[in-house]
């Protein structure tokens, strides 16, 4: 059966999630398409999580704009979406006189984007600031308005927004062609039937270049940029760090850096390595030793005994050199939100209004009457009082069995994680909506439960229960030994 | 706040369990154990092959057989009391505990004393750096045993195994009894992490290889492990270039090491050893902290059951004396150090009466050796010496000090191999 729609937004990364939920607000019938079982599951899951100031893009580029103007968005929406945010603000340091040159250039550069409050410290200020950071620093830029932030879950409070105020979802449904008559896009092609739709916007990540392609623009292309990262327990090294630690950058990268993370872990990462294959999210020894070496230069003392996870992400890097935003000139009711690397996660707040303001404009539609705000909470024992704790086990018992003991997640936040809007169907789904299973023990101990729980909740055999991709299945039955589970 | 228990033990284990009889046994009128999952007995109600229990009970039982045995010894004590489904959120130094269960919601317990058992957990992949990429498939060895075991299900069909632990060795075995291709158990060691008898029972008896000074360099697979590959290391651990090899799979099962789970005892402040990563005891099971005791795996990992019920039958009982006031001021206390090829020493003080006190050391040596001599020395002094046939890291010596031997004693202990004939 076909859909109709008046937009149909491909890609539930960051930036096609925020751009939905803008749309969300007007009258117009939004649909998202994702290919895989939940958002967030591309660059948007493996990514430096941090909240950039604006200092880095040139002068003038979408970049810079978008950041700064993001990161600004960021702090309105951080109450009213219950943003996991942190404002830890930023240092970018310098070892020697070349490298301190390099930070009054990003001072210069940033003071021209409209970043507020930066400042250069010299060492002493530094070392007060992270005492942990190596003796060879002697200077550094302050970026107070810098943060870092739990980046699945902007991506997850966002479509939650949506999804409360009409737009729909489909996961799963994989884009196969784009049709247009006269120039003029018509519907979308996927896995999932035909959605007719008057305007289409690219949000597609590593493969917008496709997507445009099927379109009939050809004005761009896609490198993919893979970058590795190594994850390490909170306990290992409490204060390492208290916010994020850049190197000075060279011409193509941040560089290796050295971040704590919303939930009092430390990460280091990433490298930048150009690849072929769009999926190659394989981390490599060469990437591990690269990216710790790198760190050690920023933070001697990195706890190598307490590495929990490594990860790789890939960057969407646009042969253009800045984001692809905007009608497209070629095909009428194409929408490119397109080429977003970094600083993209800060970006995309402000790339969703201006993409929205671009469809709001061209479609005329009216705000709708009875959009909300927020979105549904979503209560954690880990956070309350003594008496919230009392209160929650009192109204749902399962708020009172702990599933993931590393980070005290519960049977209620997980059930909560898969009924709700857009609501978890796998087991990463689960980790990224409550962290059960980001611990130290990286499910060993609450996995198992987690796949039951699934199977329990979405009625379905846990031999159906997947990891995260379409086809991950993690458990079989015991009576068919040929295997295969479809 | 309500009743003060004399003991409240962190984890309903086989050590829980036990500290919570040896405690009645010495005494104790109040005792609560707390147990996170449905149902005491901790893993070993996973552990449903047999080889448990030859030391403690005399004779082999399944893991649930040795836990039901366990139980039976504290259920029907109107002293203890065991809540189950709980889970221990904080254990603070003044000894309260603070725990949620679904049942009885969220709860302030306070103890007189408090004996940690929170056992240990399995060390994961990203703990030791695989390369490759993130598919389904990966199971830590104990993970996947609760599947098999408990919930009847199959992590995979055609299995490799990282790392020779026991758990890992067990895994092999019970895979291949599954109806499952178990291709080979990768040890990165030139020496095993398991029992001999789990070797002997568990790999060669089902004919599977195990590849030692080897180690698995890559990891294969995009949504599920389509295989492997391996490759030689060498005496630095590093992998040799052209020695790899690939290993069709769609399963890796982890068995690379068990960590104490001590996120409690950080938190609570208490002295952690850095390589047992367990607390700091002396020879009562007592902590850095006044009242708080802790035994089993959550001091140092054991390779049998029946040492965590031996250890933790101590600290029960000073738990007990403890609570009742019964417990002999010590008049000195000596550090038990380790030295030549000696990696752990459990305890790791004593603290001693004039009376003196008979003692069992727990260690574990840093490489496998043969015919060799475990010498306890004190100031110069010879305490105490035995031949030890063969010496392995993957199993725990025990040697017993008899009371005479420490009266007296006034400088560090020091617990070494003499390797010379």
């Amino acid at each position: 059966m076909d859909r109709e729609a008046d937009v149909v937004v491909i890609g539930g990364g960051i930036t096609g999630t925020a751009i939905l939920a803008e749309l969300a607000r007007y009258d117009l019938h939004c649909v998202l398409v994702e290919k895989e079982p939940d958002i967030a599951a591309g660059t948007t899951k493996a990514n430096s999580a941090v909240l950039h100031a604006g200092f880095d893009a040139p002068q003038g580029s979408m970049k810079a704009r978008m950041n700064v103007a993001g990161n600004r968005l960021y702090h309105e929406l951080q109450e009213q979406l219950d943003l996991d945010i942190q404002w830890t603000g930023s240092l970018v340091v310098a070892t020697d006189a070349a490298e301190e040159a390099v930070l009054h250039e990003l001072l210069a550069r940033g003071q021209a984007n409209g970043v507020p409050d930066l400042v250069i410290w010299d060492g002493k200020k530094v070392h007060e600031q992270e005492p942990n950071l190596s003796p060879q620093i002697r200077a550094a830029l302050w970026a107070p308005t810098a943060g870092i932030c739990w980046p699945f879950g902007l991506a997850i409070a966002f479509a939650e927004n949506a999804v409360q105020n009409g737009a729909e979802i489909l996961r799963e449904c994989e884009v196969t062609g784009i049709r247009t008559e006269a120039g003029k896009v018509t519907a979308v092609e996927t896995t999932a039937g035909l959605i007719r739709t008057r305007w289409v916007v690219n949000a597609a990540g590593v493969e917008a270049d496709q997507v445009s392609q099927w379109a009939g623009d050809t004005s761009f292309s896609i490198q993919p940029r893979k970058g590795e990262y190594v994850l390490f327990d909170k306990t290992a090294q409490p204060d390492l760090v208290k916010g994020v630690i850049f190197p000075t950058p060279s011409r193509t990268s941040k560089g290796i850096l050295v971040c704590a993370t919303t939930h009092g872990n430390v990460f280091v990462g990433p490298n930048a390595q150009n690849i072929e294959d769009r999926e190659d999210t394989a981390v490599t020894a060469a990437g591990m030793a690269e990216i710790l070496n790198g760190a050690r230069k920023l933070v001697p003392k990195i706890p190598l005994g307490a590495v929990i996870t490594e990860f790789a992400g890939i960057r969407a890097v646009s042969s253009t050199g800045d984001f692809v935003l905007g009608f497209s000139k070629n095909v009428d009711g194409l929408v490119q939100a397109a080429g977003i690397q970094s600083p993209g996660l800060t970006s995309a707040p402000a790339i969703a209004r201006y993409i929205a303001g671009l469809l709001v404009k061209a479609s005329k539609a009216a705000l709708r009457a009875d959009y909300q705000a927020g979105r549904p909470a979503h209560p954690t024992l880990r956070t309350l009082t003594p008496a919230g704790q009392e209160t929650l086990i009192a109204g749902d018992s399962r708020y009172g069995r702990v599933i993931c003991r590393c980070e005290t997640i519960t049977e209620g936040e997980i059930v909560d994680a898969i009924h709700r809007p857009c609501g978890a169907r796998t087991v990463d789904g689960v980790k990224r909506r409550t962290r059960a299973g980001m611990g130290r023990c990286q499910g060993g101990f609450c996995g198992p439960r987690i796949v039951q729980i699934l199977a329990r909740e979405l009625k379905i055999p846990v031999s159906s229960v997947r990891k995260e991709t379409r086809a991950s299945y993690m458990y079989y039955d015991k009576d068919e030994m040929s295997g295969g589970n479809a | 706040m309500g009743e003060i228990y004399d003991v409240i033990i962190v984890g309903g284990g086989p050590a829980g369990l036990a500290a919570a009889y040896s405690a009645w046994q010495n005494g104790a009128k109040s005792i609560l154990v707390l147990e996170r999952d449905r149902e005491p007995g901790g893993i070993l109600q996973q552990c449903i092959h047999n080889g448990f229990g030859l030391h403690h009970f005399k004779e082999e039982l399944t893991g649930p057989g040795y836990a039901q045995r366990c139980y039976d010894l504290v259920k029907d004590k109107p002293e203890i009391s065991i809540m189950v489904d709980t889970m221990v959120l904080e254990v603070r130094p003044d000894k309260t505990v603070c725990a949620v269960s679904p049942e009885r919601g969220r709860m302030e317990l306070r103890g007189k004393t408090i004996v940690l058992t929170m056992g240990c957990r399995e060390r994961t992949r990203g703990a030791i750096r695989i390369p490759g990429e993130r598919p389904a498939g990966i199971y830590t060895a104990g993970a996947a045993q609760r599947m098999v075991n408990m919930e009847g299900y199959l992590p995979g069909h055609k299995i490799v195994i990282l790392g020779s632990g026991d758990i890992g060795l067990i895994m092999a075995r019970r895979m291949t009894l599954e109806g499952c291709k178990v291709q080979g158990v990768f040890e990165i060691c030139p020496f095993s992490n398991g029992l001999t008898r789990n070797l002997v029972q568990c790999l060669d008896d089902y004919g599977i290889p195990l590849y030692l000074s080897h180690t698995i360099t890559q990891i294969q697979g995009k949504e599920r492990v389509t295989g492997i590959t391996a490759a030689r290391v060498d005496e630095h651990m590093c992998p040799v270039p052209g020695t790899d090899f690939a290993v069709d799979c769609d399963t890796v099962l982890l068995s690379v090491g068990l960590i104490p789970e001590n996120e409690l005892s950080r938190s609570l402040g208490i002295e952690l050893h850095p390589l047992t990563n367990g607390p700091v005891v002396d020879q009562h099971r007592a902590t850095s902290l006044p009242g708080i005791f802790a035994a089993g795996n959550v001091v140092h990992v054991h390779d049998l059951v029946d040492f965590v019920s031996d250890e933790a039958a101590i600290a029960g009982k000073y738990a007990a004396l403890t609570a009742a006031g019964k417990v002999a001021v010590a008049e000195r206390t000596l550090p038990v150090v380790t030295g030549n090829a000696v990696r752990t020493c459990v305890p790791q003080r004593l603290r001693l009466t004039d009376e003196g006190e008979s003692v069992r050391l727990f260690m574990r040596v840093t490489k496998p050796m043969r015919r060799v001599k475990l010498v306890i020395r004190s100031g110069g002094n010879l305490i105490l010496s035995k031949n030890l046939l063969a010496a392995k890291p993957s199993e725990m010596i025990a040697v017993d000090l008899p009371a005479g031997k420490t009266v007296g004693l006034r400088d560090d202990l020091v617990v070494a191999i003499d390797e010379e004939e």
